[in-house]
């Protein structure tokens, strides 16, 4: 048995380093960005969060921003598991698993921007009971932190098992993962609810504290997270020797038109409450929109999201997004699109103006982009590689014993 | 054509491949690779780390790892705490404070009111403040982590979106402006020590909200939770002149916070817990602030809240100060 899995993780050591010059080529790119990123973040340790952009008006800025966005993608693996298990569609079955694997690389990401976000990460451990106090269930951020964990265990556990006992060759035992991944349904929804509730709970925060922020949310990461998995799959199926068809692809390109749907119409119910009863309430939203008094850094780049959300919408609803082509430009757009208003554009006009009605605008530093990037490009580093080792897997070359058919 | 391809690809036709190559998918070059690779990549991570050589002895301690929480601190273990916070000072500052760790007093509910009538927003207040608190008073933006802000409003309105806080101080009152000076409210409810994922600030038995800086994580969930922007952040470590220092400090107020925490307005625990009034109302020249004990029947705070035309800042947002503004014309 420990013989067995000790032999499983020398397997699996060594054949992340057997690959083609591209793939070569394509980690050695990541991991020196990971590399920049990880000096600019020790820059920032000694120096503290000076380095960054934030201020005491604008508290929290691009790391939140990425975080908050990158809850909704790992969530959205559920939208691969839900036509997998419950409706029992075979082509999903199959791809499933790239799902799992996604929302373990994304959770560790949202894990890592919010460590770098700490101003004492060294005091990391005050969180976890029984070296710190967790002030559950007052805080939501404790919540957070019980959601997002819990999610990536449940992940780590699916994915491990159900790879593991391909390779062993063996069946899954049902009890084993059946119970987690629906739990893991539930779950991912929670992580959602939860984040935005870290918002929505916020009453001295007009512009956060609105009930529609959290179907929103969940909208939006429902757009944003199978736009990414369309281009991963086609990304496996060219350079792989795993096959996809198309068949997951188009039931993910539905669900994504469904999600954007509803999102734009939320966005329209959140701009007509806003706008039409012009109360002081709507002044951070001015400020996104129009900007104040002459502050208008986000103004371009909230255009610029609705521009490519709607465009990506448009794509999406015609017959045009049945080709391929399109429909990855689609993806492209609602992506970005919902990174920059599910980011940015959440949580910086939370902060302006500031409670007292001061206009302080944020932009972020260089160090702090490029921590950001360095993040961005582990979670991608990381992603390749849980790809490089469940692929072979998957299609059997990579067994305990004996060869058996690619299935 | 291409797009029909990529519209309706098919499965390529999978390569046989020998026994070996399916069962051993891993040679001795890859090995060699790997070997190569890891080494290659540990010295690059190495050098990415290469600024942690700066950080200051002393910033990163074993005790300062393993110190529990506040409420869970031993007498001994406090005293001991105390005393290495004392010489580290001394060491960083070159000044040799007295750390205490002052208990609330039995009996004792603290109130604050603030006479806007009064007040002529000469900003005396926010600098005594930074002086008592021994906050960086080195460049322009020091003002910045003042506990207080003075909003200068056009009279005829309440709008705090048209305020100013950068007005000159030096003509103050002008014409057609009033003053409003905005610190901490120790709001009863507050929704600061609720959203704390941590507990590193809570209320103590006299109302006042305190921070214990050797527990917070600076996440500045709280700065964004409190509604009176009372909250700031170390983004630096403090930088304090030798001869600025207040001596006279108490670990949950005054003493030179460690860079990375949050701090705010502690009512001037260190000097109300015996008796003393808070410096920003020793040095305002007007007398618009009051400040005493709820609890006692006959206190001059107790009798404006009865008596005058009491004011409460987002009283809609449920928070329950214990900061009250008043006017008397
Ligand atoms: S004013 Fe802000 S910091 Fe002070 S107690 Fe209220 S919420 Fe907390
Ligand atoms: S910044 Fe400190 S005091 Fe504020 S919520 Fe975070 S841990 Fe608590």
């Amino acid at each position: 048995m420990l013989k067995d899995y000790t032999l499983f993780l020398v397997r699996v050591g060594l054949l992340s380093f057997q690959g083609s010059r591209k793939y070569y080529a394509w980690m050695i790119f990541l991991f020196v960005i990971c590399l920049i990123g990880l000096h600019a973040y020790s820059l920032q340790f000694v120096e503290g969060l000076s380095t960054t952009g934030m201020t005491n008006q604008v508290s929290w800025g691009v790391y939140i921003a990425n975080f908050t966005f990158l809850v909704g993608v790992a969530a959205a693996a559920v939208m691969l598991v839900i036509p997998a298990y419950i409706y029992k569609k075979d082509h999903m079955n199959k791809v499933v698993i790239f799902g799992e694997l996604m929302a373990i690389a994304v959770i560790i990401m949202c894990l890592l921007f919010v460590m770098v976000d700490l101003g004492r990460p060294d005091r990391f451990h005050h969180m976890l009971p029984p070296f710190g106090i967790l002030n559950w269930p007052l805080s939501i951020l404790s919540w957070d932190v019980i959601v997002l964990n819990g999610y990536l265990l449940l992940n780590l556990h699916i994915c491990g098992y159900l790879l593991y006992t391909k390779y062993l060759g063996r069946k899954p035992t049902k009890m084993f993962y059946i119970p987690f991944i629906f739990i893991a349904m539930a779950w991912a929804i929670s992580i959602h609810t939860v984040t935005a509730f870290l918002y929505v709970g916020l009453a001295g925060r007009p512009y956060w504290n609105n009930p529609i922020v959290a179907p929103r949310f969940l909208a939006s990461a429902f757009t944003a997270g199978p736009a990414l998995l369309i281009i991963t799959f086609q990304v496996i199926r060219k350079s792989t020797s795993y096959w996809i068809g198309n068949e997951p692809i188009f039931t993910l390109r539905m669900i994504m038109t469904v999600s954007m749907v509803i999102n734009v119409f939320l966005l329209g119910c959140e701009l007509f409450t806003e706008f039409y009863a012009a109360t002081a309430h709507v002044v951070a939203s001015r400020y996104l929109y129009f900007g104040l008094e002459g502050h208008n850094v986000l103004v371009p780049w909230i255009w610029t999201a609705i521009a490519l959300d709607f465009i990506g919408l448009g794509l999406l609803m015609t017959p045009l997004s049945r080709d391929i082509n399109w429909l990855n430009l689609a993806c492209i757009f609602c992506f970005i699109g919902i990174w920059i208003e599910k980011g940015m554009g959440l949580i910086i006009p939370g902060f302006v103006p500031s409670p007292l009605g001061q206009v302080v605008e944020y932009l972020p530093t260089i160090n702090e982009t490029l921590v950001c990037l360095g993040i961005w490009a582990f979670g991608a580093l990381l992603y390749s590689w849980m790809l490089k080792i469940a692929i072979p897997i998957m299609d059997g070359s990579l067994r305990r014993s004996g060869i058996s058919q690619v299935d | 054509m291409t797009q029909d391809n990529n519209n309706h690809p098919t499965p390529p036709a999978q390569q046989p491949r020998t026994i070996k190559e399916a069962l051993n998918p891993v040679s001795r070059r890859t090995f060699l690779k790997g070997t190569a690779a890891s080494l290659l990549g540990m010295t690059g991570v190495v050098a990415a780390l290469e600024p942690l050589l700066k950080l200051e002895r002393g910033e990163l301690t074993i005790d300062g790892l393993l110190q529990k929480h506040y409420h869970r601190l031993t007498p001994e273990a406090m005293e001991r705490i105390l005393r290495s916070l004392e010489e580290k000072c001394k060491e960083q500052y070159g000044v040799m404070p007295n750390i205490a760790d002052i208990k609330p007093m039995e009996g004792v509910g603290f109130a604050y009111a603030l006479n806007l009538s009064r007040c002529v927003g000469c900003r005396k207040c926010a600098h005594a403040c930074m002086a008592e608190n021994n906050q960086s008073r080195e460049s322009a933006t020091d003002i910045e982590m003042s506990y207080i802000r003075v909003l200068e409003l056009d009279q005829g309105s309440i709008n705090m979106e048209s305020s100013n806080q950068y007005y000159h101080p030096d003509e103050v009152p002008r014409k057609g402006k009033y003053y409003m000076p905005v610190q901490c409210h120790q709001c009863r409810h507050a929704p600061c020590t609720q959203a704390c994922p941590v507990k590193a600030t809570w209320q103590d038995p006299d109302g006042i909200i305190v921070v214990d800086y050797n527990w917070c994580i600076g996440c500045r969930y709280c700065m964004a939770a409190c509604p009176y922007d009372a909250r700031r952040f170390n983004f630096d470590k403090p930088k304090i002149p030798e001869k600025a220092i207040n001596p006279n400090q108490d670990y949950l107020s005054n003493r030179i916070r460690p860079k990375g925490v949050v701090e705010k307005c502690t009512f001037c625990l260190h000097r109300t817990r015996e008796g003393k009034y808070p410096a920003c109302l020793e040095v305002c020249p007007t007398g618009a602030r009051v400040f005493g004990n709820l609890l006692d029947p006959d206190s001059e705070i107790n009798y404006i809240l009865k008596n005058k035309r009491v004011y409460i800042l987002k009283e809609d947002v449920g928070t329950m100060p214990r900061f009250y503004y008043f006017f008397d014309k």
